[in-house]
């Protein structure tokens, strides 16, 4: 494929990246042609990102195993800096301009011409003028990248990364999840003159529109190893979203049949609008049921609007989540975590650190935040009271630690996770939000959490869970919805919810709804 | 610091709470937690070793009421600024409110002709108005803590010098001066002892009792001996030695009052619960039901009531109201929570600690003083305390 003779531009041979305790790489080869687009996709956790860090510098040599060569010569890069010396340029999805300074300095920050130390001003704007014409970005390098919207910002971090000329390797990871269609059009264009000075990039993606329309080639990975690599023109999108999931769901999820019995809980056009960018809406009029003693799956793929469909629904986007909740029945109007409390509505929220857990303070302390006034006493504590409904979640739940005493940051991700679900479940909600229950834990303790799902459910509770892991959403729900950009695409029931099926909606490539 | 951002969360091994948080080199290890609590003993005991080793009238009865007189303004509003600074937040404007609050019951008094409870009522509620201001400020308007009472410690200031129009106010009530300058006769003094010493006992037998039920190791019976004896050694020495002199001093009996209040208030009720979990994870506290906004209103206002407090002792003891009172105070109070182990990041720190804190503080004023240390050396000195206590404990939480 590398056309041209002498050794391709890139080379990635048998990296692997281990962090402590998950391999999250083991053994991938990747190659890249100059003047080629390389796309790059799979599953949340694949590794794609993992993948990029390591050509950026970013885990620096030797965190990982395995070879980079740059036109056949090998690098070890220590930081970003002697990557970006070597001509690669990662562009990563949370973007890293400083949004209080303008467009020119954004694209010089850290060598900016100067003379003896002293900024040579008119030549760092002139210069950055000319990239920006080069680019056709019709953006005024004086103008603070703040007053950018988040997809002009984008283009402004390609632009950066275009200064250093010698750029040969250029990385986008996810590069149009905040473009508007013009932007995307803008963006689409700026490759193809890329593409004519040599320079070979990697595109990373969700959207396979993009990947089969930008892409040369496509390369799979799936669980840190390299499924495939194939030209565009030989493979098609169904194939690729096999090579993707092409996994069993496993011994992992033995389900019980449950019987879910009458609604307990209705979501009628969930909107959620994005904080900063006016007119965005992360969730899209999005409706759904919750039977007692069913468990619903949300799948999706990373940015599909998921948690912010719950936290819309649980009163954390107050001021800019509109629709209706239904509880057994009854309309009820939440606006803070308080009243969605009050209204039986418990969230084991994602990221335990930081939605979740006062690390400071005891498991203790921890389990009974959420339902101190029922449990302790309206004013005055009572921690006889406190102790005793903790240890009996702490027996339940199985939660190691010497006793409720111990301070929660320094137990177990395990731990700490089944110390988020105990405060949950002492506000004896009647619907449990999950979202990502069983992130960063290891499989033990997930098998654990997973069990307590389906128990919990037995019991009658409604459950919805959110999960990135796709064997995770399909091995523990009766029903599983699909998001993509904000809007419901799928819905199926166990029997029907194929990895091959649920990833066709949850990458935008079909709609499946059920109407009733 | 990119890296670690970046890497997913793993797990760790389990680590028991007997191992946990130590600091230490080599093959010395303390356990970190114990060691704070009791570095500040030791540090507040070395000091008053070394202040009556350079001057023996220190520790004399006479000295030693006067301390704790002196302690009880800055003890006062460092249990406010606690609460203030466990839920995240700070008030830089309490010597400033204390000098308007103590201004305006002085001019209610002197000027107006009001009776003595009309007067405290006057500047304890202007002080409680001005805490609920700057708590809807923070909390309602989302201006920084910071900024609201920067501005607050301006203004306010501004306020009593031109109420006061430069005038120093003497304060005429008898009743009023008494509030700062009176005693208890000592036999309450060692009523109150009594009282105390039979609490202690009590606390720890059922201290150990709770510690049975929840399968903790109880205390082996000599520690529980010693933990009853040591406090209550130190509480009847205390109040023999202000005895030996004239007896308890009001100002002290109050700040004991306030002290307790505050302990049973963040130790003891779901308000105290809330605001730890608000300083340590506002999102957390938040996800959780919690109202953050109003408990930092009621924060505020409670800083606010005490600061009224600390203004009517402060201005009693001095018997008048100037319109530079209580200048700086809001640093002894920020000083005295952050020797006492509280984090100005919220979510840590104790009454006692802070207490203990204000102890420090007023030590240093008083030694330094009682050894004609001159003013401007007095300000360096607190300011590398100060400095050099947050420094070591960094230190030892670093390490640990």
């Amino acid at each position: 494929m590398s056309g041209s003779d002498g050794p391709p531009l890139l080379e990635m041979l048998e990296i692997t990246k281990t962090f402590p305790g998950v391999r999250a790489l083991d053994g991938v080869t990747f190659d890249l042609s100059e003047g080629e687009i390389h796309a790059l996709v799979g599953e949340n956790g694949a590794g794609k990102s993992t993948l990029m860090k390591i050509l950026g510098g970013v885990y620096p040599y030797p965190e990982y195993g395995g070879e980079v060569r740059i036109k056949g010569e090998a690098h070890r890069f220590a930081n970003v800096k002697d990557a970006e010396s070597a001509g690669v340029a990662v562009i990563f999805q949370e973007l890293s301009l400083v949004k209080d300074m303008t467009v020119g300095e954004n694209i010089f920050l850290g060598r900016e011409p100067r003379s003896y130390g002293v900024i040579r001003w008119s030549e760092l704007y002139s210069r950055a003028q000319n990239l920006l014409d080069d680019l056709h970005l019709p953006i005024d390098p004086r103008t603070p990248v703040r007053n950018l919207g988040i997809g002009q910002q984008q283009l402004v971090e390609i632009a950066k990364a275009l200064a250093t000329k010698d750029t040969r390797i250029l990385v986008l990871d996810e590069p149009t999840a905040a473009l508007t269609d013009t932007e995307v059009e803008t963006l689409y264009s700026i490759l193809a003159k890329l593409r004519g000075r040599r320079v070979g990039m990697i595109y990373i993606s969700h959207k396979l529109e993009e990947v089969f329309h930008l892409g040369d080639r496509i390369t799979v990975l799936r669980d840190g190893r390299t499924v495939s690599t194939h030209a565009t023109k030989d493979i098609d999108k169904q194939r690729v979203i096999s090579l993707m999931v092409g996994r069993e769901v496993g011994q992992l999820f033995p389900k019980p049949e449950h019987q879910p019995g009458d609604v307990v809980f209705e979501a009628r056009n969930i909107t959620v609008r994005d904080p900063v960018v006016p007119g965005k809406r992360l969730v899209d009029n999005v409706s759904f049921k919750v039977r007692r003693g069913e468990v619903v799956g949300i799948a999706g793929l990373m940015g599909a609007g998921r948690s912010d469909l719950l936290m819309g629904v649980f009163g954390a986007h107050s001021g800019r989540t509109s629709g209706d909740l239904l509880i057994e029945g009854k309309p009820v109007r939440v606006s803070s975590p308080g009243e969605a409390i009050k209204n039986g509505l418990g969230f084991v929220t994602e990221d335990r650190k930081r939605y979740g857990l006062v690390l400071d303070q005891t498991i203790l302390n921890n389990m009974t935040l959420a339902s101190l006034h029922r449990l302790s006493g309206r004013y005055v504590t009572n921690i006889d009271a406190e102790a005793s409904a903790g240890e009996r979640e702490m027996r339940n739940l199985r939660i190691k630690a010497p006793n409720v005493f111990t301070a929660v940051g320094t137990l177990s991700g395990g731990n700490q996770q089944k110390v988020v679900v105990a405060k949950w479940l002492l506000t004896q909600p009647v619907v449990l939000f999950l979202d990502e229950p069983t992130r960063g834990i290891d499989i033990g303790a997930k098998q654990e959490i997973y069990a307590q799902i389906n128990k919990l459910a037995e019991t009658g509770l409604a459950i919805v869970v959110v999960s990135s892991e796709l064997p995770e959403v399909l091995g523990l729900s009766d029903r599983v919805l699909v998001l993509h950009e904000g809007r419901l695409t799928g819905e199926f029931a166990r029997a029907e919810a194929t990895p091959d099926a649920v990833m066709a909606c949850a990458t935008g490539h079909s709609i499946k709804l059920v109407r009733d | 610091m990119e890296k670690q951002a970046s890497e997913p969360v793993v797990d760790r091994p389990p680590v028991t709470a007997d191992s946990a948080p130590q600091a230490g080199a080599g093959r010395f290890r303390l356990p970190t937690d114990a060691l704070r609590a009791y570095a500040m003993v030791i540090a507040l005991i070395a000091i008053w070793v070394y202040f009556y080793w350079t001057n023996d009238v220190f520790l004399d009865p006479r000295n030693f009421s006067n301390l704790m007189r002196q302690t009880a303004v800055t003890g006062v509003l460092a249990v406010g600024m606690l609460m203030v600074i466990v839920t995240g937040q700070i008030d830089l404007s309490v010597g400033s409110v204390v000098g308007l609050a103590g201004g305006i019951a002085a001019i209610a008094q002197g000027w107006l002709g009001w009776g003595l409870a009309p007067s405290i009522a006057a500047g304890v509620g202007v002080a409680m108005a001005i805490g609920c201001l700057h708590g809807s400020l923070v909390a309602y308007a989302n201006i920084p803590a910071f900024i609201v009472t920067l501005g607050g410690l301006l203004a306010w200031r501004g306020a009593i010098k031109g109420m006061s129009k430069g005038n120093t106010i003497p304060i005429e009530l008898e009743g009023f001066r008494a509030i700062g300058q009176s005693y208890v006769a000592p036999v309450v003094g060692y009523a109150i002892a009594a009282v105390a010493v039979a609490a202690i006992a009590w606390l720890a037998l059922r201290r150990n009792a709770a510690r049975k039920r929840y399968g903790l190791k109880p205390e082996n019976p000599l520690n529980l001996v010693m933990r009853v004896l040591g406090p209550s050694v130190i509480v009847v020495g205390f109040i023999w030695m202000l005895n030996s002199y004239a007896g308890v001093p009001i100002p002290v009996i109050i700040l004991l009052a306030v002290a307790l209040a505050g302990a049973f208030i963040t130790q003891n009720t779901t308000f105290g619960r809330y605001l730890y979990a608000i300083g340590g994870n506002p999102d957390a506290a938040r996800l959780s039901g919690i109202n953050i906004r109003r408990h930092i209103l009621a924060v505020f206002i409670i800083m606010g009531a005490l600061t009224g407090v600390a203004a009517i002792i402060y201005t009693a003891r001095v018997g008048s109201a100037s319109p530079d009172a209580g200048v700086l105070l809001e640093l002894d109070a920020i000083a005295a929570c952050v020797i006492g182990g509280a984090s100005l990041m919220g979510g840590r720190g104790t009454v006692f600690g802070a207490c203990l804190g204000a102890l420090f503080m007023a030590t240093l004023d008083n030694g330094m003083s009682l050894n004609n240390v001159q003013d401007y050396i007095q300000d360096i000195i607190k300011g590398v305390i100060l400095v050099a206590a947050v420094g070591v404990d960094m230190i030892g939480r670093r390490s640990g």
